[in-house]
């Protein structure tokens, strides 16, 4: 993404996305992050995006069943090697 | 770079590949799991998802790469199904009007500012349910890009990557992939009174503009 002057909330917003998946190149990262700065509204709005990504981030990891710890180990145990050390 | 493009499997690489999995597991479940929306898929998933990366494994010539080449394989062994799936006749269908929906700007009333933070409330009363029921509840092609990017954290080109289309389309797809969850997660939400919407009794705190 190219370079982008922030000089508008409605600049930072549609920006916010991409500034939360760190997207932006670091120029405009940085101008988005100078309005969120700035702007209690704006800021406000980033960090409610920011937790609910965190939330669904931390879906991420699931505990695994000891039938797929199982299953996966038998299954690499059968994988054949080709080759001498 | 190591290119191990053209040497076959040695033990060693065997015991490398099996501690890169078994460290990955987790997360591959994880990822499984909300793609599949069903946990003995996703099992079924994670482990057709090994054994595709094991036969491929001697083409992989960075290993650096390894943790999104295991996610692309998983992403394209889940959607080679979902093609399946959609050849029996499952039928998505997006809503353009989605796209642009904002949970902030429902729960974020100026009114309610003077006595306290209702995006924060609304945050801390989310439950983990609430949030996977929201996923599930998305298209697969929609859901498979909110999963990479949010759940995974795999980088726009990562996911144009796996998913063979253009970063300007993951890029739509995950701006409508996330209306619709923020959709879903206000519409659940007001059904279950966490924040009591207009057509609850105990609606004071909600002025009656939300429908």
């Amino acid at each position: 993404m190219t370079s982008a002057e922030i000089n508008t909330c409605e600049d930072a917003l549609r920006l916010l996305a991409a500034h939360l998946d760190r997207e932006l190149n670091d120029h405009t990262h940085a101008e988005v992050q100078r309005h969120l700065d700035a702007c209690r509204s704006c800021y406000s709005r980033a960090e409610f995006e920011r937790r609910l990504k965190a939330s669904i981030a931390a879906l991420g990891h699931e505990p695994v069943p000891p039938e797929l710890s199982g299953r996966v180990e038998s299954l690499i145990r059968q994988f054949t090697v080709t080759a001498d050390e | 770079m190591a290119d191990v493009a053209t040497r076959p499997l040695s033990r060693t690489d065997h015991t490398w590949f099996a501690g890169q999995v078994e460290t990955l597991l987790p997360a591959l479940y994880g990822t499984a799991v909300r793609l599949c929306r069903d946990r003995t898929d996703g099992e079924d998933l994670v482990a057709e998802t090994i054994a595709k990366a094991w036969e491929a494994f001697p083409a992989l010539r960075n290993r650096d790469t390894f943790r999104g080449w295991m996610f692309r394989i998983l992403t394209n062994t889940f959607l080679s199904q979902y093609r399946a799936d959609r050849a029996r006749g499952e039928v998505e269908s997006f809503d353009a009007s989605d796209d642009g929906f904002s949970l902030f700007e429902r729960v974020h009333q100026p009114i309610l500012l003077w006595w306290g933070n209702p995006e924060q409330d609304f945050l801390n009363g989310l439950l983990r349910d609430d949030l996977i029921r929201a996923i599930d509840e998305l298209p697969d092609r929609l859901r498979t890009v909110v999963v990479l990017v949010d759940v995974q954290a795999l980088s726009y080109r990562e996911v144009s990557t796996a998913l063979k289309i253009p970063v300007g389309t993951v890029r739509s797809r995950l701006a409508r992939g996330r209306g619709l969850l923020q959709k879903a997660l206000w519409e659940n939400a007001r059904d279950a009174g966490l924040r009591a919407g207009p057509q609850r009794s105990g609606g004071e705190d909600q002025p009656d503009d939300q429908r």
